[in-house]
Formats: structure tokens, sequence, C-alpha cells
């Protein structure tokens, strides 16, 4: 059971990354406009 | 005249030298628009940024502080083909996007704790089924609780903050059994860690704000969306005003940047954008959207006028005023503040429940305690049965019951071009048993329409509605709609307050007052016995023709009316205009009910008596004149056209020249209210089956978390429901 001491800790830390992102992605304001970004997703366009 | 308008007021000075400007934008539906917009709008010179959010309907404009006039990115807009008008969006929106964002912020916190939290809970789980040590099962709940109380006071705030404001304001509401729960679990499985117990309920307590905060954040969501279209109407609009900023010199600048003290140019044929007293000149004013009257009044210096009038026939100068004592508007703000304070306070479906469930389940854990201790159990087990009964019981689905019904109900509206204004509108509407409508922009359109052009002939007309674009005039404007006519006359000439006469091929052509085309004979033949209908003449040489021009009512209010009687309603048309004009609309929708000539505290007379006779009003009213009666009515709805004060007012707005939206919020509002019900009886019957299981001790975390997010999923997906059935009908 020592394989824990790495485990949790891993676990953890990949939790809070992925919670570090999702903050980052709401105060960059990418939640403001999801239907636009959804069309933006898929346009061909590449200059913007 | 064709001055730029001065947008300054609404550019936002940013830091760094940028200067931003928010648009609403006026057909932007898709993908292929947005795309456009940004595109065309990036290749104006100095423009650094553009931004369409396809959400909100908005382009947002940045630029180098003094480089741009931001006139030309709304010229530039209109090359395009959108329509667009610079906007402010205001306190009340700025902090609902705060709110919004902390909500976002809080769920984000709890889906995170909750997920982690699991993980470590189903180890424990199937570790108890097996091998698990008490070392081991201890250093799983003390991380659990690391994560756990931490996430707990940073995304429960929401619920911790109403809760205790209800508290402490003597209520009950649903977030005061939720803020008990929380706590309470969160505590019990504190102290049971401490001890080396086999089950803590950290895993519950945050999977239930989890949901919770979803539900919240999704209601939130659908009404700052509303609120976003809402005021991208009210600037759409585009109300600017003509400001003198020299003896003689005029500026456009927008509404929101008069101040009173201005002196204000309004010419013929213009809606009057401020509220002032005429300082020179003479006029007709048509004042239907004040008061309902459809015949113009006249205005002379020192008359005083009001936002939504039209100024129908000379040139006035307005010195703009704050509402002065004994003025209409003056009585209908003064009437219009009682009306509010007097509205009963309405308690919602969600409150009320929560008045009966909190003592009811919070006396079930105390009374399951008691008798747990007098069958011999020791105070310890007895408290922690008794707040697994609270925790099981606490009102996950109960508190995504209502909300997530007004999501979908709220979307549904939205579509069906109703706006909501009011969070409680949906069940007050709900409720209504008797509408009481105003005629004048309600019943009928804003617009005034030519009901003989079906007797004149197709080339005479199509002349007529050229002539016609070079005047102001409404009724005019009304010949020039009838004829679809583009191509404006080259040449023509208005006689303020006459008409206008242009030369065709060699022959005069005039249109006007029937007098002035000498056409009095045959105009006051074909107005007769309708008081309701204006002339206005039409001469070529020697022919005269003579079209009746009146208001015109929505094209399917009889139907909708009917459709309304047949579903039980009683209705009654109220309207400040004259008899013979309000007769003439009610008996063609077959209104046997209705009153003329009523003031704005006549009619709300007429609605305090329907409600003390047990009736429940729903009001719709676009006038300025029924801003009160709005208020005083049990639910009320306004057309977008109304007044600015009469919108503000009413619980919701409906879009677009039809009628059918009133009777669809009303459909909608009842189907939404009896989910409503249902929800909260499935989370009735699923407190039956889970509170014994609780009493009797038998209430692990893993049976607390099966239940919870089965009744949540149970409510939400008969929530959706409501959407299926709404879009079934239409």
């Amino acid at each position: 059971m020592e394989v824990l001491i790495y485990l949790v800790p891993m676990a953890l830390a990949l939790g809070l990354l992925g919670l570090g992102a999702f903050l980052w992605s709401l105060n960059s304001g990418q939640y403001d406009d999801l239907d636009g970004a959804a069309w933006r997703a898929i346009s061909d366009d590449d200059e913007r | 005249m064709t001055e730029r308008p001065d947008f300054s007021h609404f550019v936002e000075h940013l830091g760094g030298g940028v200067a931003r400007l928010n648009l609403a934008v006026d057909g932007v539906t898709c993908a292929a628009c947005m795309f456009e917009i940004e595109g065309g709008l990036s290749r104006v010179p100095n423009v650094a940024r553009a931004r369409v959010n396809l959400t909100n309907r908005r382009v947002a404009v940045e630029w180098r502080e003094g480089a741009l006039d931001p006139a030309s990115v709304v010229d530039r807009l209109k090359e395009l083909g959108y329509q667009a008008h610079p906007l402010d969006p205001g306190r009340a929106e700025r902090d609902e996007e705060q709110e919004a964002r902390l909500l976002l912020r809080c769920l984000g916190v709890a889906a995170f704790a909750a997920m982690n939290i699991m993980l470590l809970s189903v180890s424990v789980w199937s570790g108890n089924a097996t091998d698990i040590t008490v070392e081991q099962r201890d250093f799983f709940h003390w991380l659990s609780g690391l994560i756990a109380l931490p996430a707990a006071a940073y995304a429960a705030r929401p619920f911790f903050r109403s809760g205790v404001h209800a508290v402490l304001s003597g209520r009950l509401n649903m977030d005061v059994p939720i803020t008990v729960g929380v706590l309470l679990a969160l505590g019990m499985s504190v102290f049971e860690t401490l001890h080396h117990a086999e089950h803590a309920y950290f895993d519950s307590a945050i999977m239930l704000l989890t949901f919770l905060l979803a539900g919240r954040y999704l209601d939130q969501n659908m009404r700052r969306r509303t609120r976003a279209v809402a005021s991208n109407l009210a600037a759409l609009k585009g109300e600017t005003a003509c400001k003198f900023v020299g003896d003689e010199e005029v500026s456009e600048v927008p509404v929101a940047a008069i101040k009173p003290g201005d002196l204000v140019l309004v010419r013929p044929g213009e809606r009057i954008a401020i509220d002032g007293t005429v300082n020179d000149g003479r006029s007709m004013i048509d004042q239907s959207l004040v008061t309902g009257e459809t015949m113009p009044a006249p205005a002379e210096k020192g008359t005083s006028v009001y936002a939504g009038t039209m100024n129908v026939s000379g040139t006035l100068r307005v010195r703009v005023a704050a509402a002065a004592k004994g003025t209409l508007l003056d009585e209908v703000t003064r009437l219009l503040e009682n009306a509010v304070e007097a509205r009963s306070h309405y308690v919602r479906l969600a409150d009320r429940a929560a008045s009966y469930y909190s003592p009811v389940v919070h006396g079930t854990a105390l009374v399951t305690m008691l008798v747990w201790v007098a069958a011999g159990a020791s105070w310890h087990d007895a408290i922690i049965v008794a707040i697994a009964v609270l925790i099981i019981t606490c009102p996950c689905a109960l508190g995504l019951a209502i909300p997530a019904v007004q999501v979908v109900v709220s979307g549904a509206l939205f579509r069906a071009g109703v706006l909501l204004n009011a969070g409680t509108a949906i069940e007050r509407l709900a409720d209504a048993d008797t509408i009481v409508f105003d005629k004048t922009g309600t019943l009928t359109l804003p617009d005034s329409e030519v009901i003989n052009a079906t007797d004149i002939a197709p080339n005479v007309l199509a002349l007529a509605g050229r002539l016609a674009l070079a005047s102001r005039h409404p009724l005019a404007a009304a010949v020039a709609r009838a004829a679809g006519a583009k191509q404006p006359f080259e040449g023509a000439i208005e006689e303020p307050g006459q008409g206008v006469r242009a030369d065709c091929n060699g022959v005069e052509v005039k249109l006007g007052r029937p007098s002035f085309c000498a056409a009095e004979t045959l105009a006051a033949a074909v107005t007769d016995g309708d008081p309701e209908a204006s002339a206005i003449a039409f001469a070529r040489g020697h022919e005269r023709y003579v079209f009746a021009v009146r208001q015109r009512i929505r094209p399917d209010a009889a139907t909708t009316i009917a459709k309304l009687k047949q579903q039980g309603f009683a209705i009654e048309i109220l309207s400040g205009d004259r008899n013979a004009a309000v007769e003439y609309v009610a008996r063609s929708l077959g209104v046997a009910d209705f009153r003329a000539g009523m003031t704005p505290a006549a009619k709300i007379k007429r609605i305090e008596d329907l409600k003390h006779q047990g009736r429940r009003v729903l009001m719709v009213g676009d006038g300025l004149n029924d801003a009160p009666a709005l208020a005083a009515a049990d639910v009320s709805l306004s057309p977008v056209t109304a007044a600015h004060l009469t919108q503000a007012a009413a619980d919701a707005i409906f879009l677009g020249e039809r009628l059918a939206p009133v009777a669809a919020a009303l459909g909608l509002a009842r189907r939404a209210k009896r989910i409503m019900r249902e929800n909260l009886w499935l989370a009735v019957v699923y407190n039956v089956i889970a509170v014994p299981v609780a009493i009797c001790g038998l209430a692990t975390p893993l049976v607390a978390a099966v239940a919870m997010s089965g009744s949540s999923m149970l409510v939400t997906a008969n929530a959706l429901r409501a959407k299926r059935v709404a879009e079934g009908r239409g």
C-alpha cells in the first residue's frame, strides 16, 4: 500500500490542475459566448 | 440634418489608451453573420479588435483612443446590412454578470471536490466490504475532509448567505435546510473521522452542493440571457434627440446623454424622446402611447409633452424637464409608486414548500433521535442517525424541482417571443383567470393603416405612395407603407401642416389634408360612420382620391381572444380613449366588457375591484397611463413597443405584431406550474421512501449518494418534459 504515497498526491495534483484550468478559462472570458465559440471552433478562417 | 449622431457618451475608456464601444446588433442569427461582421469591421482603419458575441447578439469594438469616430462603426455595420446601436450595459446587468461568474466558480470548485472525494469514498466503500485497515480508512477520510471543508467554505457561500439572511428576517426558504444539512453533515463527518468510524458523509455534502449550484447557475443564466435580449431591443430603438448646441446649431445625441434644461428640436413625424415643455412652435401631438387617446392634441408654448408621443405637424423646440408637479407624468409616477408598494408580497411556490418542508424534516430528525435514545441507544448513535435523516432528506430534489422547470419554461417562452422580467412571473401567470387589455397599442398596432387601399387603383396608390415618402407625417407614412413605395419623388415640396406637392410629367400631384387637395366632400363621404378614421387626400390634375387611415387591430387579436375566452378567461378592455373608438375595437373582437375614457387612477380602481372579487388579474398594456395598472395587477405583460416606464413595471414583455404570445405565455405558465407541483410531489415520494431507511439507521454514505443523485435526475428529467410538451403543442 506504499504506492498510495505517490498515487494520492498525483490524483489530487491532476484534479487541481483541472480546476486551475477551469478557473483560468473562466477568467479569460471563454464562457461568455458559448453559442459563438461552438461556431468559431469549426471555422475555416485561421486568421483569428 | 445628415450629420452623424454623437455616440461619445457610450464609449468606454479602458486603460492603456484603448477605447471600447458595445453595440446591440439586429439580425445576427448565425455563425456566418458573426464572421461577416468581424471581417467587415476589422477592415475599418484603426479598429484594433472587433468581436461578436453570438449569445447576446452584441459586438464589442476596440480602437486606439481618439483614432476613430464611433459613428463610423455604426455606419459600417449598416453597409454590411446590420442595424446596430451603441448600448450601455447598465449596473443591473454588470451585477448579474458578477453573480454568474461567482456561481460558475463555486460550481467548478464543488465539482472538482465532489469528483475527488467520490474517488476516495468508493475506495472506502469497497474496502469496507473487503480488507481495508482502520489506518487506511482514517487516512482516506482525513483526505476527504481536507478537500471538502475548504471547498464547502468556498462553494456554499451563495446558500449560506441567503439562508442566514432568511433566518435573520424571520422567514424560511429552501436555503435554510440546505445550509443546516451541509453544516451538520460536515461537522458530523469530522467528528466521526476523529473517532475512527466506518462512515463519513463528506461526499454527500459536497455532491449536494454540486447539484444545487448547477441548478442555480442554469436558472440565473437563462434570466441573464433574457435580460440581455431585452436591453438590446431597448438600445436598438436607437432613440436620439436633436439638441441645440448653439443658437441655431443642433447635434444629434443619444437620449441617455440629454440633461434637464437642454433645448431640443422636434421635427414633424418624430417621436418625442424626452419629457419637457414646449418653448417655441405649434403642432399637433399624438399622445396615444401616453393616454390611449388616438386623436392628436394641440401643443403650443407652455404645453407639456411626454417621451413616447409623436409630433404630427409642426416643428417644436422643447425644453427638457424632470417631471413637473401636476403633470400627467407626475401623477403616473406617484400612482406607480403606490401600486408597487401595495403589491402584495407574492410567496413563491418554492418558499411555500420550504416553509412546510423545513419544520417537518427537522422535527422528524429530532423525534428519530429521541426514539433511538428511548430505545436504549447511546446519544452518539442517536445523533448520528438523526443527522443521517437530515442528510438524506436534504432538499437536493426539492432544490432542483422548481428551478429546473423555470429554466426549461423560460427558454420555451423566449422562443415564443416572451421575455420574462420578474422571476416569479411564471407562477403568477399560471394563477391568472381574468385578462384586462388596454386598447391603443396593445390590441391595436402602434402604426396606423390605410383601410380602403383595395378601393383605389394600384397605379394611383403607387403614385400617392411615392409622393408620401416626401413627408414625415404619420398619415403619409401609412400611405407609403400601403403602397410599398421605395422611390421618392424628385423635387417634392412639403407645405408644413398641409401636405406635399410635386410635378408628375407636367401634371400637378398633391397629397395632404382634404382641404389642401379640395376634396372635403369626398373625404366626409369616405370616413362617414367611422369615428376612428382620419382622411388623407390625393389629387392628380382634376382627379380626387381619399384614403381612410386608422389604427390596425393586431392581425391575430380576434382568434387569440376567442381562444382565451374558450379557455375560460374573463376578458375586459380598459382604455383611455373615447367611447366610440373603444366600442368599435371591442365589438370587432367580440369583447362585451369594455370601459372607455379611463384615467390611470380609474384603471387601478377597476383592477382592485376585480381583485376584491377574488379574481387573479393579468393586465396587458403599453401606455404610460397603464404603468400603474400593470403594477397593481397580479401579473402584467407589455408589448415591446411600450413606453419605458411601462416596460419596467411589467412582469414580461412580448415581441412582434401578433397577440399570440399572450396566449402562449399563459399556456406555458400553467403547464410549468403543473410540472413544478409534480416535481414537488416526486420529491415528497422520494422522502417517504428514503426517510424510513434513514430512521432505521440504514442510510450509509453509499445509500445517500445513490438516493440523492437518483432523485435529482428524476426531477430534472421531469422538468425537461415541460419543453417537449410545450414545443409539441406549438
